[in-house]
């Protein structure tokens, strides 16, 4: 009876789709090495880490909306418009109040709701009323992105002097030389990673990416679940708001601008299913770094053009997507 | 004998380090009807797909017309006239019938598609089937059996020289399974080589004219159907002899612990109720298209519906269906591909999936989970080459063990069971069988929903019958016959009984 070897075999493979991003990443850090011999230095790679923090941590949101067969593309807008009701606030609070850090801990508090609104907004307009995700957030990608030009009125929203400085820390400071974005990014990374593996919210995430009806039928609550990947995902965006406004210390009709398609692209890179059913927290990571990694690269050399750097990134993520098709009908 | 069309000589097969298929010889004739059977991963649907050129043997050859043939892949072996209809559906879900049927080869006139030739031709087909189907209807609003129907109108419209079908009867009830054969005999009177396999054996007695019996990926023997009897197909396919089919029935309680009154769901089923008494096993009967898996899916809260439903006395709401497997009520559907299992996930997440949450919260522990798949790998005999494999690539008959033993992991106090052996061999429909009985025994009430009469007769105490949405009566004890519930199913009978 095969029930006797069935109880043994632990599956041993080594898949090539699995360790791909991982074998890109290793290969751009060697190209990087070759090339600079300052691509390794402390400076470099913190600064490197810190650029693609903002990044990083909406796509580690954007992993869960994907695997559950979801696609979110307002959150760059959506990170613009929450920068820009967060200056806003700040600076009015700070004429009827006089600044201090209580405004900081309200405008922080704010970007964290207003991204949890966001999020809540888009996931129950599609759990709901059911509209195609893909349309719903190029509508709302649309109105953030007009709300916060409005709002600046076509200009920028600048922070005020004394805030800036006393809010900068959070963006330049840190603990023994790593800044606080990394530290954030690192926190929440393991964090997704974690509950993408290890929960049921995460096994629910790549039930209903798999196949919905099957989710419904196995009694998981398959609405509530795609609205909290929605609302994580603004939250997230809220995070990274916070860590980024206190670098600038403005927001204009271009903050944020195509950080939907590179969140996406770091998620596909990193060997989710576009389609959803599987997804990769860790994976994602990975995406989001190669993806930083090729413009660093190109800054510091002069090999190739910086202006290439869109030209490269986008061959990278149609190798990643080839790959994953490759794999996935092997015979 | 004619030459063989369809050959296979020493032909092994393996999957990755493990061989499923040792050496198997295997010849089609012309004008004959050969059946092949055996047990649940046996390697029936891979001798299938090697010879329609879905898969490559690992080694031996495969003959066409007696020449050695490696197809590059079954478009060259259905350009010979090679059609194989599968296990699972092939089915565009959200084009129209007769655009499935016609997919990759459709009818043009000049440069544009010719949707009136198409959609006529679908029509002719379709009603040679005698299936009342609109051409125009997108798949995904068809019933399962009526998918089947579409799958065999698209073989039957390609020029078949060798018709192979896997399971092609395990998701039809009577008449359709009727229409099916005198189809089968017409094409074997024009000279067409039939495969076919099935896991009712009366239809292979009746039908085949040879019969082939496969053991573990092993040829155990291979008969003229005129020299064997059913027995002797089971015992050779499960290796032993096979003692009765049912077990005895056990009576069931007279406490009612499932009430339904009145529950209607728009356009399918109209004001059915039911009782349903403590260690009872109820059977519900009927057509396909009769509204029974409709109802059993209202009771179980996967429809929207008007009436009540209540389990121990408590009213359980519509469309709930996390709240009814709570209340200790679970279903198991007819439709394993679409809305049992997730094919491209591996035995343990499915397993698991209904009820995660009981497996360690915030974190799922997964040396629990592992030893719930042990337990349930044991306790329903499933056979799969790997632990770790994807649902998708076992076996079907295996799908359907591991699908029961998920619904059954929430420790239900009833169970609804939606053609509970679809797909399953002779030796694990007994222990099914004898699984069921054995729930009731233990205190649990079970609802089955049959297509297979002996099924009903053999596991109901009492058998509620479903006719066009409505419950057209209810048979108990000796009244229990294969007779009754055809009446019953056709409304021949007078609706007495249900006007009230
Ligand atoms: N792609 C695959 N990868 C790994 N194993 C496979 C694959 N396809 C089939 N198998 C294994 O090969 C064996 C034979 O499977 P097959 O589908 O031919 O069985 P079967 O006789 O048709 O059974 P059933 O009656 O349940 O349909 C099974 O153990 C199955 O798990
Ligand atoms: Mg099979």
């Amino acid at each position: 009876m095969n029930t006797a070897t069935l109880r043994q075999t632990r599956r041993p493979k080594v898949n090539l789709a699995v360790i791909a991003p991982v074998v890109a990443l290793v290969v751009l850090v060697l190209i990087g090495i070759a090339m600079n011999p300052n691509f390794l230095s402390f400076a470099n790679v913190t600064n490197v880490l810190a650029r693609s923090a903002f990044i990083g941590i909406i796509a580690i949101g954007m992993t869960f909306v994907i695997t559950s067969g979801g696609l979110d593309l307002s959150v760059g807008s959506m990170a613009a418009f929450v920068a820009g009701l967060m200056i806003l606030v700040m600076n009015l609070l700070t004429e009827s109040m006089g600044g201090g850090l209580p405004v900081i801990l309200i405008g922080i508090a704010l970007a964290l709701f207003a991204g949890l609104a966001a999020g809540f907004i888009n996931g129950i307009l599609i759990t709901r009323a059911g509209i195609e995700a893909f349309i719903l957030t190029l509508g709302t990608m649309g109105i953030y992105r007009s709300l916060v030009t409005w709002l600046a009125d076509g200009g920028t929203l600048s922070l005020g002097y004394e805030m800036r400085e006393m809010y900068r820390p959070v963006y330049y400071g840190g603990i023994m030389g790593i800044s606080w974005p990394i530290i954030v990014f690192a926190a929440l990374a393991i964090l997704g990673e974690i509950v993408m593996r290890h929960t049921a919210f995460g096994r629910h995430c790549a039930a209903i990416g798999s196949n919905e009806k099957v989710a419904r039928y196995s009694s998981v609550a398959v609405l509530r679940v795609r609205l909290m990947t929605y609302v994580m995902l603004g939250l997230l965006v809220g995070i990274a708001v916070v860590m980024y406004v206190p670098r600038l210390g403005s927001a204009s009709a271009t903050t944020g601008l195509l950080w939907e398609l590179e969140a996406i692209a770091a998620v596909i890179i990193g060997g989710t299913l576009l389609k959803g059913g599987f997804g990769r927290v860790w994976g994602t990571v990975v995406g989001v770094l190669i993806l930083s990694l090729i413009g660093n690269l190109l800054n510091l050399t002069d090999f190739v053009s910086p202006y290439l750097n869109g030209a490269i990134q986008g061959v990278v993520i149609i190798l990643a997507v080839v790959l994953q098709r490759n794999t996935g009908t092997a015979r | 004998m004619t030459r063989p069309v369809l050959a296979l000589e020493g032909v092994t097969k393996s999957f990755g380090p493990i061989e499923i298929l040792h050496g198997v010889d295997f010849a089609l004739h012309p004008g004959e009807v050969h059946a092949l059977i055996g047990e649940n991963g046996a390697g029936k649907s891979t001798t299938m797909k090697i010879l329609a050129g879905y898969l490559d043997p690992t080694e031996g050859q495969v003959t066409f017309g007696g020449k050695p043939t490696r197809f590059a892949g079954s478009d060259e072996a259905e350009d010979l006239g090679i059609i194989m209809i599968h296990q699972e559906f092939n089915l565009a879900e959200h084009l129209s019938v007769d655009q499935n049927v016609f997919l990759g080869r459709e009818i043009k006139r000049g440069p544009f598609l010719d949707h009136k030739a198409m959609r006529a031709r679908t029509a002719a087909l379709l009603s040679q089937l005698e299936c009342r189907v609109d051409p125009a209807t997108p798949v995904n609003q068809l019933s399962v059996p009526d998918k089947q129907m579409v799958e065999i109108a698209k073989a039957l419209s390609r020029q078949a020289r060798v018709l192979i079908m896997d399971e092609p009867t395990a998701v039809l009830t009577g008449r359709e399974t009727e229409v099916l054969f005198r189809q089968i005999e017409r094409l074997r009177a024009e000279g067409v080589a039939i495969l076919y396999t099935s896991h009712k054996l009366g239809e292979v007695k009746r039908i085949a004219d040879r019969v082939t019996v496969l053991r573990d990926g092993t040829m155990i023997r291979s008969d003229r159907t005129a020299d064997v009897t059913e027995d002797d197909m089971a015992a050779a396919m499960v290796g032993r002899e096979l003692s009765d089919l049912f077990p005895p029935k056990a009576g069931g309680g007279a406490d009612a612990i499932l009430e339904v009154e009145d529950v209607s769901v728009p356009g399918v089923v109209e004001d059915a109720s039911l009782t349903l008494n403590k260690g009872e096993v109820l059977g519900i009967g009927g057509l396909v298209g009769s509204g029974r898996t409709e109802l059993a899916e209202a009771i179980a809260g996967l429809r929207p519906r008007s009436g009540t439903v209540r389990l121990n006395g408590q009213d359980l709401p519509p469309n709930q269906v996390a709240q009814a497997m709570r209340a200790g009520l679970a279903y198991l559907t007819e439709d394993r591909k679409g809305a049992g299992l997730l094919l491209d996930k591996t035995l343990r997440e499915n397993l698991t999936l209904p009820l995660l949450e009981t497996f360690g919260r915030p974190l799922i522990d997964r040396g629990r989970e592992e030893a719930a798949l042990d337990r349930a790998i044991d306790d329903f005999a499933i056979r799969a080459p790997e632990r770790g494999m994807k649902v998708g690539d076992m076996s079907g008959g295996n799908q359907q063990k591991l699908l029961l033993a998920k619904t059954l992991l929430p420790d239900p106090q009833v169970v609804i069971i939606d053609e509970p052996t679809r797909g399953i061999d002779i030796g694990t429909k007994q222990q099914i069988y004898t699984l069921i009985a054995k729930l009731a025994a233990e205190g649990r009430s079970i609802i089955v929903i049959s297509s297979e009469m002996p099924e009903l007769i053999g596991l109901a105490g009492r058998v509620i019958v479903m006719h066009a949405g409505r419950i057209a009566g209810e048979l108990a004890g000796d009244a229990v016959t294969e007779g009754n519930i055809v009446r019953l199913a056709m409304g021949m009978d007078d609706q007495k009984d249900s006007a009230a």
